[in-house]
């Protein structure tokens, strides 16, 4: 058996573990960033790398159905045309109405999600007002534009692509009219 | 093993030359056997608590449709339900077993730091009661679900936060039960008591304790990351800012697979000190089962995302956690067979703890089966969120953990009162749990298979037949369970008197070296072990 000694020195090693640990459940948030940007799997509201392949494909026609939502803010957000038909290579511009009906001025970062899912990394965008957090005064309106390339590699069972954006509120963030980037 | 003793425990017990009485006894105890009866009874208390949620739970879903609850009311239920179990129930029901015997069976005085020993069980009933308050705050309880996923858990109300603090404290109190374990484990053994001679559950509670160590802290963190996005504008879990609710569920299940081992492992270190008394033979494969416990413990951090094939992961992520989940099965296979080749030409008897124990063999083997049907990547997309996964959680942690923790309560109870159980009504408490356990859980694979997704107050009418059927059991598995509370009083109150080796095929040193019951104070000199 060994001494009390031994034992606190036990103790203290083990509690230096466990704070380690706890430090490690952090270190996992960067961590896990640098793997997501790595493999690319969440660059959602990033621009595109250089669109390579720009050989407009004719015979193929795929739909983009758009749809808008704004959670928990009260923003009238809508697409300015809901629909649009396409050939894949294609460059598209349309563009999105938001007002800031509420009665003080917040900051709104949009987030995009497909539908399908899988087809999400098909749609090149280049210039997309999710890249940036908007400020939105009182009162204020914006047509906010989206430019993107559909890649020809999109899989041939996808004929409609549906782009849903949803603006979600950016808590703390300065509201001054300037342009934040996307922190994180 | 130098300084042969006399000492060591002075210190910590000076102020404890007498038993004090009263109340105050247990407030201040600091002696490994008090603070081991507590963690028991504060299990139990919570196991009834969860009891009564998981039974509201199940007479909304008696039928289809809302009759009894709100919806919001059903998930908090869920919610706390799951905690309650896990945190509150399962967990301290093993720290109790681990108090009470680890000493003994090692031949120390008492635990290692017996006034952190004290903390640890002291901070449990706080944290209890955080949980119940919670469900009286503005807008009920948190409806997250046990996990407490992000962005929900972002969103609910002030619930949200006592739950999180209930985490904090549980966390603490499990991280310094474990630092106490594994010092005592490794620093307090009698002379000649090595490592590979140890029991079995001496061994299962070291590994256990590392485990806690490492990933309670990392559960801490990702609570803590919760409560800053909640109150002071971070933006770990939230898109908007920049985060990613998704590496919620990474950090959690980190903590969580390593968890089901934490609730798992003790419970095959109860089962391995059963089996082999109840079949008068020594354990199959002592050191491959050391070995297999271990390389579970370390596999356990590899496969995390299972839980989240459906999240969104590319396709080889998904094949990689596939293939070491299944790889878990091997260790879990090489426990099963020594078991069952323990048994093997045994002079078998089948008292009460060797049903449970047989009980957890059959059953938690099914579950294990289970999740490896779950472990399949195309077959998890399917079944995911459904009932199937809450069959099989439930075979690994009530048929799994809490049958072991059954047998271990009849096993030890003559050694921790000195007085025997009565036999018959131990094992119609046996019979009852399994036959309503199976009716409760087993068709839950039938409604998961069809597609009854869990978490849900209402559901489609082809499902009523069976959600009836587990219902009816688990109102049946719930009052059992009373019986089993009167088997265990009567046996405090008025048993008859136990001997000091009741189980003739019980080798560890609490059955050969001490009486029953156990003294308060034992192995003030270590006894010397060849
Ligand atoms: C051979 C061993 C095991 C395998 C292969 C396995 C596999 C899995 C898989 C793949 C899931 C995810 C299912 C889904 O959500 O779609 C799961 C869920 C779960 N497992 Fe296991 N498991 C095993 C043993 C255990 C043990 C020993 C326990 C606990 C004592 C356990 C407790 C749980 C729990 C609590 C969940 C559900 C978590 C939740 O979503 O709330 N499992 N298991
Ligand atoms: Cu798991």
């Amino acid at each position: 058996m060994k001494s009390e000694r031994a034992n606190r020195r036990m103790m203290t090693r083990l509690s230096i573990f466990a704070v380690a640990m706890f430090g490690f459940g952090f270190a996992l948030v960067p961590f896990y960033e640098k793997i997501c940007e790595v493999t690319g799997i969440n660059n959602l509201i990033k621009p595109a790398a250089a669109v390579v392949n720009t050989q407009v494909d004719k015979s193929r026609w795929v739909t983009l159905e758009f749809d808008a939502n704004a959670h928990g803010l009260e923003w009238e957000f809508r697409p300015v045309q809901r629909s649009v038909r396409v050939h894949p290579g294609e460059m598209i511009q349309i563009e999105y109405d938001v007002r800031n009906n509420g009665a003080k001025a917040v900051v709104g970062q949009a987030i995009p999600s497909y539908g399908p899912k899988h087809a999400a990394p098909f749609v090149k965008k280049l210039e997309c007002f999710c890249f940036k957090q908007q400020p939105l005064q009182a009162g204020e309106s914006k047509r906010m534009p989206v430019q993107f390339v559909l890649d020809g590699a999109l899989p041939a069972d996808v004929n409609t692509i549906t782009l849903s954006y949803t603006f979600f509120e950016v808590k703390g963030a300065s509201t001054a009219p300037a342009k934040g980037g996307v922190q994180g | 093993m130098e300084a042969v003793h006399g000492h060591t425990n002075d210190h910590s017990h000076d102020d404890h030359a007498h038993k004090p009485s009263g109340i105050m006894r247990w407030v201040q105890s600091t002696n490994h056997k008090d603070i081991g009866t507590m963690y028991l009874w504060f299990s139990f208390t919570m196991f009834l608590v969860g009891g009564v949620m998981a039974l509201i739970i199940r007479s909304e879903l008696f039928q289809p449709g809302l009759q009894i609850v709100k919806p919001e009311f059903f998930n908090s239920m869920t919610t706390y339900h799951g905690l309650i179990m896990v945190f509150g129930a399962i967990m301290p029901a093993f720290v109790g077993f681990a108090n009470w015997l680890i000493p003994m069976q090692i031949g120390a005085p008492d635990m290692a730091f017996p006034r952190m020993n004290n903390l640890s069980f002291w901070l449990l009933p706080p944290a209890a009661l955080l949980l119940i308050a919670a469900q009286f705050m503005p807008g009920g309880g948190a409806g997250v679900g046990w996990t407490l996923y992000a962005p929900l858990s972002t969103q609910a109300g002030p619930a949200m936060d006592l739950t999180i603090f209930a985490v904090h404290i549980l966390g603490m109190s499990s991280i310094m039960g474990s630092i106490n374990i594994i010092t005592t484990i490794l620093n307090m053994r009698a002379p000649g008591m090595t490592m590979m001679k140890m029991p079995m559950f001496c061994w299962t509670w070291l590994i256990t304790a590392y485990l806690l160590v490492a990933v309670m802290p990392v559960l801490a963190g990702a609570v803590t990351m919760t409560l800053t996005d909640r109150h002071f504008g971070t933006h770990f879990f939230n898109a908007a800012g920049g985060g990613d609710p998704v590496l919620y569920q990474h950090i959690f299940w980190f903590f969580g697979h390593p968890e089901v081992y934490i609730i798992a492992i003790p419970a095959f270190g109860v089962i391995s000190q059963v089996i082999p008394a109840f079949s008068r033979k020594p354990l199959f494969g002592y050191a491959s089962m050391v070995y297999a416990t271990a390389s579970i413990a370390i596999l356990s951090f590899m496969v995390w995302a299972h839980h989240m094939y459906t999240a969104g992961m590319p396709v080889e992520a998904q094949l990689y956690f596939m293939y070491a989940t299944v790889l878990i099965a091997v260790p879990t296979g090489v426990k099963v067979f020594n078991w069952v080749a323990t048994m093997w030409k045994g002079s078998l008897t089948f008292e009460t703890p060797m049903l449970f124990a047989l009980g957890f063999l059959f059953l938690f083997t099914l579950g294990g089966f289970t999740g490896l049907v779950l472990s399949i990547v195309p077959v998890d997309v399917q079944l995911h969120d459904t009932y199937y996964v809450v069959a099989h959680f439930h075979y690994v942690m009530v048929a799994g953990a809490l049958f072991s923790a059954f047998a271990g309560i009849y096993f030890w109870l003559p050694k921790w009162t000195g007085r025997m159980y009565n036999e018959t009504l131990g094992k119609w408490h046996f019979w009852l749990s399994l036959v309503f356990f199976n009716v409760t859980f087993f068709v839950q694979h039938f409604l998961g298979l069809a597609g009854m997704p869990r978490r849900i107050p209402d559901y489609a009418l082809q499902f009523a037949e069976f959600n009836a059927i587990s219902s009816i059991g688990a109102f049946g598995f719930g009052l059992s369970q009373l019986l089993f509370l009167y088997i265990v009083i009567k046996t405090i109150t008025s048993g008859e008197k136990a001997a000091d080796r009741q189980w003739e095929g019980a080798d560890s040193l609490e059955w050969t070296h001490l009486p029953s019951p156990a003294p308060w104070h034992s192995f003030e000199t270590p006894p010397v072990v060849k």
